[in-house]
């Protein structure tokens, strides 16, 4: 019997990984392929005139040039929340980088050539592309109001205002001696840069269409591509090769649909690569300006929290209405408070689209409301740790109402963590620690199907749909085939990325996929355990009874018989295989907020060290510690893997990533040489990522999804560690050498030096 | 117009007819089909591209195909000598520092260009030797450890890692199609 969940298994895919050969969608040759190149505007907001592409199609090799007028009409629109995104701009462009035209041609060079020859005409038109002007009462609407007819808010650019309340606030306010804590806070918008840019194929099909794409949520896509194409889903096949990092920003389609039509125009196929500075204006975070208000009794225990955020979204809505209202809901945080009002607006912008990114709208609430914990903290007179423990929620704790209970003991992480960091010891001069948590609702909603076939030799195939971009899915369905049916590790093979073949999954999102096509493998699993109980009370002629199967083991009175020996015995001169199919389902709760309760809470507490460098700014770590609450890390590598990348994801919005715009709303800073992300040089000195396993949650053995939780907390933690050393109170994100050199003037300006 | 080059990429004597104004990325990708050497930044700032030039790590990105005439050049897939891992890849594979795994060959081949320079590098030598390799998933402490990990065991076993030339074949022209790996 093998015995590998829990181990550090090598991860499945890994071989390819480390020799090259790992087949992204940039590296899959189609024959007869044309290539793409996007056509777009140097400003963000502009109405579209006239589009000469008599240059353009003069350039040797250039088969199509497509844009609006050869779509159907009315353009074909899309989007997951609402349709709301054109196939390509139609009318006005929305934000800088929304594409006018499509060029297809024989070779890249042909393509990118003739896209500089398409010339548009255009009228620059004034954008909205700050939260002030989107949300002014003469702003310019980003969207046309026709498209949302019955929405009161449709003459706005609000798209969407979320309400959370519990509790009399009103009241609660009126308490005697309460001590209020008040704040706004900024948080920017940043960009996913998943190193492999995002990259599109489209192919006929037979009487379909086949489209490759780095897509988290293969299903969702061929759902999409069938709507659009008028198709049966049937006809609609997604390749999904692994994603080359995804963190949100490939869940939904982007350019998919173009490439389908463009596909269709020309009867090949086309391939679309997007630059980095392409990918920077399809995808990125929304930016939040949160402004809350806490009231505490003065022994530190809360009484309401008051939270009114706008978020800024982009031009369409994608899925970040979603993140708005997933990330606001969660703004009381871990902690049981009797009263709570939470307002949260998604405005509309002439932007990039906002989308999923890592903490799915948390973790701008989070640098907000923990902020606003450890300023209350240094009110109060209170060690913010001790401020933490005394409000936390305790394990079956309805601390959000209606929602699932606390399903972990998360003081267990913060007293651990507080620990690690060697917390309330001395520090040395010019150093300072801080301490954060971060919690989030994990997938509210969710189904997972998979298949295993048990082979006759023993070995076994699993089919299951997640994406694999970087956590290691397949990993942890492979660990879970070997242990329940016996099998090698090495003698599983997991299937994923190709929707002809492998059965419906929802989506890769939500940190879910252990738990929810984990369950699933591990019920087809089962599924097989009970179907080779059968065949051995056949072969034995005894009663089922008198059998158990369990871990690859049938067990038949006092003997205990490998299940492949039965199998094979089973199975006899024909041969054949067992077939197990397994599911998931967590079905929506209508008259639920968010549509659902939530299936687990990631729940992660980070504690860090700083030292500032009074002179730059420069704010440099030298001891970093997250604990996450985990249930069961069923791969510890991978965990370790997931929680680190996390938290130094983290740091990246935290200290350095920013967009910056010009006054005519264009990205300044598209690129790797001007938008910085964390290196091997912003590490901190040492970094200790541990975890927390009661086997608590709701995936197989006992997990929790976990691989957002330590992006969460990060800055606040780190800017109460800037305060602790400094003194100064940063709310705007990132803290920028820059940003923090300046703090510390205006403090030094307020305190002159006695 | 292309031009005709003569190189070896990973031990094997090529000529390849190139576009003078081909990075030797595209050169790398589009010619030759080996698609595991990445394509990202463009500009020299991700190091996804990095490959190894006449024993210097460079990234492909930032130089044009018809400057590698003559050149020997290793990439990731030549890291690997028949089935046998470079001890790196094998690092790599124990420490979990593969996520996605798209930065990773150029991680690989930046690791193994600061170990043939120095066999047995401090932590700072490799944070420093492989800063300009971003990596998203930011698995940045178990790639840090592989190559520890790596040095420890290996470093200075092999003199010579990267045999050079053995055979020529003449192929290649720009739009080449190459049957899938």
């Amino acid at each position: 019997m093998s015995d590998v969940v829990g181990t550090r298994a090598p991860r499945v895919g890994g071989l390819d990984r480390v020799t090259g050969r790992q087949a992204y969608v940039a590296d899959i040759p189609l024959d007869d392929v044309l290539h793409v190149k996007l056509v777009t505007l140097p400003v963000a907001r502009a109405r579209i005139g006239a589009i000469d592409d008599a240059a353009a199609c003069a350039v040797p090799g250039v088969q199509l040039v497509m844009s609006a007028r050869d779509l159907p009409s009315p353009m074909p629109r899309f989007g997951p929340q609402r349709r709301d995104r054109p196939v390509i701009a139609t009318g006005e462009t929305k934000y800088h980088g929304d594409p006018v035209a499509a060029v297809a041609a024989e070779t890249k060079d042909a393509a990118e050539e003739a896209a500089a020859l398409v010339k548009v005409a255009y009228e620059e038109l004034p954008p909205a592309f700050t939260l002030e002007t989107a949300l002014a009462t003469d702003a310019p609407l980003v969207q046309d109001p026709s498209l949302r007819p019955d929405d009161p808010h449709a003459n706005t650019n609000v798209l969407h205002e979320h309400r959370h309340v519990w509790g009399d606030i009103e009241a609660a306010e009126r308490e005697p001696g309460l001590v209020v804590v008040e704040g706004s806070y900024q948080f920017p918008m940043v960009t996913q840069f998943a190193i492999e840019p995002h990259a599109f194929m489209a192919a006929p099909d037979g009487d379909g269409i086949a489209i490759w794409s780095a897509i988290q949520h293969p299903n969702w896509l061929q759902r999409v591509m069938a709507e659009l194409l008028k198709l049966p889903l049937s006809k609609v096949r997604v390749h999904a090769p692994d994603p080359g990092g995804a963190f949100g920003g490939k869940q939904h389609a982007k350019y998919e649909p173009l490439l389908a039509f463009m596909a269709l125009a020309t009867g090949r196929p086309v391939r679309l690569v997007l630059t980095l500075e392409e990918t920077f204006q399809a995808v990125r975070r929304g930016a939040a300006q949160v402004h809350v208000r806490t009231g505490f009794h003065p022994d530190g225990a809360l009484v309401f929290r008051d939270v009114e955020a706008n978020y800024q979204i982009g031009a369409y809505a994608d899925i970040a209405d979603r993140t708005v209202a997933k990330g606001s809901y969660t703004s009381m945080g871990p902690y049981v408070c009797p009263s709570a009002r939470i307002v949260a607006r998604s405005v509309l912008s002439h932007t990039v689209p906002s989308t999923a990114f890592r903490g799915f709208g948390n973790p701008q609430q989070i640098w907000a409301v923990e902020s606003n914990m450890n300023e209350a903290a240094r009110v109060l007179g209170i060690d913010p740790l001790e401020l933490r423990l005394k409000n936390l929620a305790k394990p079956g704790d309805a601390f959000i109402p209606g929602d699932t209970p606390a399903d972990g003991d998360w003081a267990v992480a913060v007293r651990r963590a507080a620990e690690m960091i060697d917390w309330g010891s001395p520090t040395q001069p010019g150093r300072g620690r801080g301490i954060a948590v971060g919690l989030k609702s994990g997938p509210t909603t969710g189904l997972s199907y998979s298949t295993v076939r048990l082979l006759v030799d023993g070995s076994v195939v699993v089919y299951a749909g997640t994406s694999d971009m970087g956590q290691g899915a397949r990993t942890i369905f492979a660990q879970i085939a070997a242990d329940e049916l016996g099998t090698p590790l090495e003698w599983v093979t997991v299937v994923s990325g190709d929707t002809a073949v492998v059965p419906y999954d929802q989506q890769t999102s939500a940190s879910r996929s252990s738990v929810f096509m984990g369950n699933a493998v591990l019920r087809a699993c089962r599924d097989i355990q009970a179907k080779v109980r059968a065949m051995a009370a056949d072969l034995e002629g005894i009663d089922e009874a008198g059998i158990t199967v369990e871990r690859g083991q049938v067990r038949i009175d006092e003997r205990t018989i490998p299940i492949a020996d039965v199998v094979k015995r089973g199975l006899g001169r024909l041969g054949g295989e067992i077939i197990g199919i397994g599911e998931m389902r967590k079905d929506a709760e209508p008259d639920h907020p968010l549509g659902g309760t939530a299936a687990f809470y990631e729940f992660n507490c980070t504690a860090v060290e700083v030292e500032v460098d009074r002179e730059t700014g420069d704010i440099s770590i030298p001891k970093y510690v997250t604990v996450s609450d985990v249930g069961k890390a069923l791969n510890p590598n991978q965990v370790r893997g997931q929680d680190e990348g996390a938290a130094v994801m983290g740091l990246g919005h935290t200290l350095m990533e920013h967009y910056i715009w010009d006054d005519a709303g264009r990205i300044r800073n598209l690129g790797a040489i001007d938008y910085r992300i964390p290196t091997s040089m912003d590490l901190p000195a040492d970094m200790d990522s541990d975890i927390v396993e009661n086997e608590d949650g709701p995936g197989p053995y006992g997990a929790k999804g976990m691989s957002e939780g330590a992006l969460l907390p990060v800055s606040p933690a780190v800017a109460a560690a800037v305060t602790d050393a400094t003194g100064a109170v940063i709310r705007d994100l990132p803290m920028s050498p820059e940003r923090v050199w300046q703090a510390l003037q205006e403090l030094d300006s307020a305190e002159p030096a006695s | 117009m292309t031009t005709r080059i003569e190189l070896t990429v990973n031990g094997r004597g090529r000529s390849v007819d190139v576009e003078p104004h081909h990075t030797l990325l595209e050169m790398l990708r589009d010619d030759l089909a080996l698609t595991g050497t990445k394509e990202c930044c463009l500009v020299g700032e991700c190091g996804a591209c990095t490959v190894i030039v006449d024993g210097e790590s460079v990234d492909s990105c930032l130089m044009l195909g018809v400057e590698a005439d003559g050149a020997a050049i290793t990439t990731v897939e030549g890291l690997a000598s028949g089935d046998r891992l470079d001890p790196l890849q094998e690092a790599f594979l124990e420490t979990g520092a593969a996520q996605c795994g798209f930065c990773i060959p150029g991680q690989l081949v930046s690791a193994r260009a600061l170990l043939d320079d120095v066999p047995h590098p401090t932590r700072t030598q490799i944070e420093e030797g492989l800063a300009g390799n971003l990596c998203r998933c930011a698995g940045y402490e178990q790639i840090m450890e592989a190559v520890e990990l790596a040095a420890a065991r290996h470093g200075a076993a092999d003199p010579a890692p990267h045999p050079r030339a053995v055979t020529t074949d003449v192929a290649s022209t720009p739009d080449a199609k190459v049957a899938p790996q």
